[in-house]
Order: C-alpha cells, then sequence, then structure tokens
C-alpha cells in the first residue's frame, strides 16, 4: 500500500536556515536522490510536530510551498502526496561521480589537507566556479 | 480574527511594588504565542491575571472574549498548566484521571489514557513518585484532556532536562496539530520556544517590549555594523532597539518595515535570540534609568 512514511524530517536550529525551508529543502534532496517518488506521502503534520516539537504552522507552510511549486498535492483528510520527482537521467551519473570525489577526497588527505581545508577548499572552487557561469 | 487573549493597560501591583505595567497586547487565536523575559519580569502575574488567579490593578484583560474565569463555561474552555507543573503528590495518575473526568464536562477521556500509555506511566503510580519529566507529561496530559480552546503554560519546561524538555514539546505540539488549540507558554529561555513559538511577547521590566508573529519580527530586524556614527541620523522608519559602540565601529540592532539600502552599513538578518536579548536589553536600560531617576527625586 503507498501511503508509508518514506522520509523523516530533520532541523538544524544553528544553520540560521528557518524551520519551513528546511523542510522544503529535504524534500526537494529526497526528490532528487530518487528516495521521494510520484504517489509516496509526506510524513502528516501530526507526525512531524510530534517528531520535532516543532509549531504545526511551519510545517503546513512548508507544504503549501511544495504545492506552489508542483511537487507535492494535498488530499483533504488524507494527507500529502509527491506528484512529480526531481530524479532525471543524472541520477545514473552519481555514482561514478561519487567515486571520482572519494578518489578525490583521498588525495587531498595524503597530501595533509584537514576536514575544514577540503571544504574551504570545494566551497571556494565551487563559488568561483558559479560566479564563472553567470559572468 | 478573535484574540484570544487581549489586554489593554494592565497593570498589577503587589503593596507598593509594581509586577505589571501598562501592558498592552493582543494574541490572536491559532497561534504558539511564547511569553518570554528575564525571571522576575512579570510573566506569572500576567498568565495569573488571564487564568483568573489574580484580579488586575488598573486596565483590563479579556480571555477568549470574556473577563478571566468569570463563568464556569469560560473556566472550562482554557486549561492552564501552573509553573512546576503541579499534580497531587498522594493521588495515583488514575486517580488524577478520574478527577479529570468529574471536574471537566468535555473530558477526554479515552485521550488522555492513550496519552498514559505511550508515555508508559503506570496508572497506578503515585503522581509524587514520578520524575519531573513525568509529572510535566502528566500535568499536560490532564490540561489537553480538557480539551480547552486555549492552554496558557507557566514556564513548562524550565525545570526538565534536555530530553524531557523535547519530549514535553513534542507532545504539546502534536496536541496543537490535532485539535486546533491556542497556546501561551511563557519561558526566560527563548532558545526553548524557537521551535515552538510563531508569536512573540517580549517581557522586561515589568512592561511589553515588543509583541507581533516570529515571521514578521525576523523579517523587520537587522543588524547593521559599519563606521560609527550617531544613532540618530537614521532615517525615519528605522527605529533602533539597541546601539554599541567602540571608537571607530557601531553595531545597532534596528526595526524596519522596509530594506536597507544605505551601503555604508554591513546589515545582516539576526537570530530571534539575539532579537529577544536587544529588547531585554534596552529595557534593563531604560529602568535603571527610570530609577535613578525617581532618585534624583527623592
Amino acid at each position: 500500500m503507498k501511503g508509508d512514511r518514506v522520509i523523516e524530517f530533520h532541523l538544524d536550529t544553528r544553520s540560521g536556515v528557518a524551520p519551513y525551508l528546511q523542510l522544503i529543502h529535504q524534500v526537494r534532496q529526497a526528490l532528487r536522490l530518487g528516495l521521494l517518488r510520484e504517489g509516496d506521502q509526506l510524513p502528516t503534520v501530526k507526525d512531524v510536530v510530534a517528531r520535532l516539537a516543532i509549531n504545526p504552522n511551519t510545517v503546513l507552510k512548508a507544504y503549501r510551498e511544495l504545492e506552489y511549486e508542483g511537487l507535492a498535492a494535498a488530499r483533504p483528510g488524507v494527507g500529502t502526496f509527491v506528484t512529480r520527482t526531481l530524479s532525471d537521467a543524472s541520477l545514473a551519473a552519481h555514482g561514478p561521480l561519487r567515486q571520482d570525489l572519494q578518489r578525490w577526497l583521498a588525495k587531498a588527505r595524503r597530501a595533509g589537507l584537514d576536514d575544514d581545508s577540503i571544504e574551504a577548499l570545494f566551497l571556494n572552487t565551487f563559488r568561483a566556479a558559479a560566479a564563472q557561469d553567470i559572468a | 480574527m478573535t484574540a484570544v487573549l487581549e489586554a489593554r493597560g494592565l497593570g498589577k501591583k503587589y503593596g507598593r511594588r509594581r509586577a505589571l505595567s501598562d501592558c498592552t497586547l493582543v494574541i490572536p487565536a491559532g497561534h504558539v504565542a511564547g511569553l518570554v523575559g528575564p525571571n522576575g519580569a512579570g510573566k506569572t502575574t500576567l498568565l495569573h491575571l488571564a487564568v483568573g488567579l489574580l484580579q488586575p490593578t488598573s486596565g483590563t484583560i479579556a480571555v477568549l472574549g470574556g473577563r478571566p474565569a468569570e463563568s464556569p463555561a469560560l473556566l472550562g474552555r482554557v486549561g492552564f498548566v501552573a509553573q512546576e507543573t503541579p499534580v497531587y503528590a498522594a493521588l495515583s495518575v488514575a486517580d488524577h484521571l478520574r478527577l479529570g473526568a468529574w471536574l471537566n464536562p468535555g473530558w477526554d477521556n479515552d485521550g488522555a489514557e492513550r496519552r498514559i500509555e505511550q508515555l508508559s506511566l503506570d496508572p497506578s503510580q503515585r503522581a509524587g513518585k514520578l520524575s519531573g519529566g513525568q509529572r510535566a507529561q502528566l500535568a499536560l496530559t490532564l490540561a489537553i484532556a480538557k480539551r480547552p480552546e486555549l492552554l496558557i503554560l507557566d514556564e513548562p519546561v524550565a525545570s526538565l532536562d534536555p530530553l524531557a524538555r523535547r519530549e514535553f514539546l513534542q507532545h504539546l505540539m502534536e496536541a496543537v496539530a490535532e485539535h486546533g488549540l491556542s497556546v501561551v507558554l511563557s519561558s526566560h529561555l527563548v532558545a526553548d520556544l524557537e521551535r515552538v513559538c510563531d508569536y512573540l511577547i517580549v517581557l522586561a521590566a515589568s512592561r511589553v517590549q515588543v509583541t507581533g508573529e516570529v515571521e514578521e519580527l525576523l523579517a523587520t530586524h537587522y543588524r547593521l555594523t559599519g563606521a560609527r556614527r550617531d544613532p540618530a541620523s537614521l532615517p525615519a522608519g528605522q527605529q533602533v532597539v539597541q546601539a554599541s559602540h567602540t571608537d571607530r565601529q557601531g553595531t545597532l540592532i534596528v526595526r524596519s518595515e522596509g530594506p536597507i539600502h544605505d551601503p555604508a552599513w554591513t546589515v545582516e538578518q539576526i537570530s530571534l535570540e539575539d532579537l529577544v536579548l536587544a529588547y531585554m536589553s534596552q529595557a534593563g536600560e531604560a529602568d535603571r534609568v527610570r530609577r535613578s531617576g525617581l532618585g534624583v527625586v527623592r
């Protein structure tokens, strides 16, 4: 039966990102990774608040936003369901890319970089590349 | 939209000491409202006025459109969990449910029993033998089983360990989602309330410092840093909540309805905790000035 709970939300209160945005992000992420598919039911509002101890309006707002984006639809009295999938052909490329990344990480460690340096280097390069794309 | 709590010029004195001064606020229905302030700010006084345990010295207060505790009908629509979540030590958990059923016409006994089972509480256990977390959960179970429209809680999680605190708030939020009740709860720690509240009242030095929807408050408060300059030189519409500076640098917390475009400032969003602390320290300073002013008059 469809309607089994597929994902669980979590919340990082120190991130500075509004909780409803964190929930939206987690749904999108799960869609991209293929963890959520069309027809899957999102956790009910009651489930989410009982797990995360957050205000129900936060969850409602996140779900409304997902509906607005066309990613989910509410069925009154039943719950909110995924209506579209975000994973596409690119999902198949994840495996090889991850392997490349693992090799790169191993290389960075051999070169003596610690976690912080690796993260900083990655983010810097990522941002520089993004800036180039825009320009 | 109807208000669950509405105060106009509300004040309370204990002898000559002012516990609450000129308190005007409206809490709309459908919110989980956090009442935040340092110890001794008047939070408990305000909540006791709201449930009719105290009478105001000045001004008025209405709860669900009526005078607090004016009738049994109104009493039945308001739930209250006092500080330290008191229960009857000599009565068992089951006795508490029986007492609740006896005293409350709208009692949801199935809901209460289900909850006691979920909490793995032994119905025959005396309440005096429960842990702090269990006692708080029992008090909350009773308050929710009453099926109030408005639930008022005074520092419900202050004395609980982090796990019990989380479990208590989970239970409370589940009830809000299920029954759509409005909640007003107080705490001296904003971190306790950050996840659960969508409405905020900051009470400090016996006065309301700021009140409003959390989202709106966060969207209208900024931290400005830049070369030091006179806060009075800010454009109209930018109200300084807190100002600090070194010889060269100035840091301001401001409230502004519109965006801030002045390139001289680095503009940042602030967290709810910083916002609350800014208002509290502002209140602390104003209070010191007022007191020292009084000292001069004497």
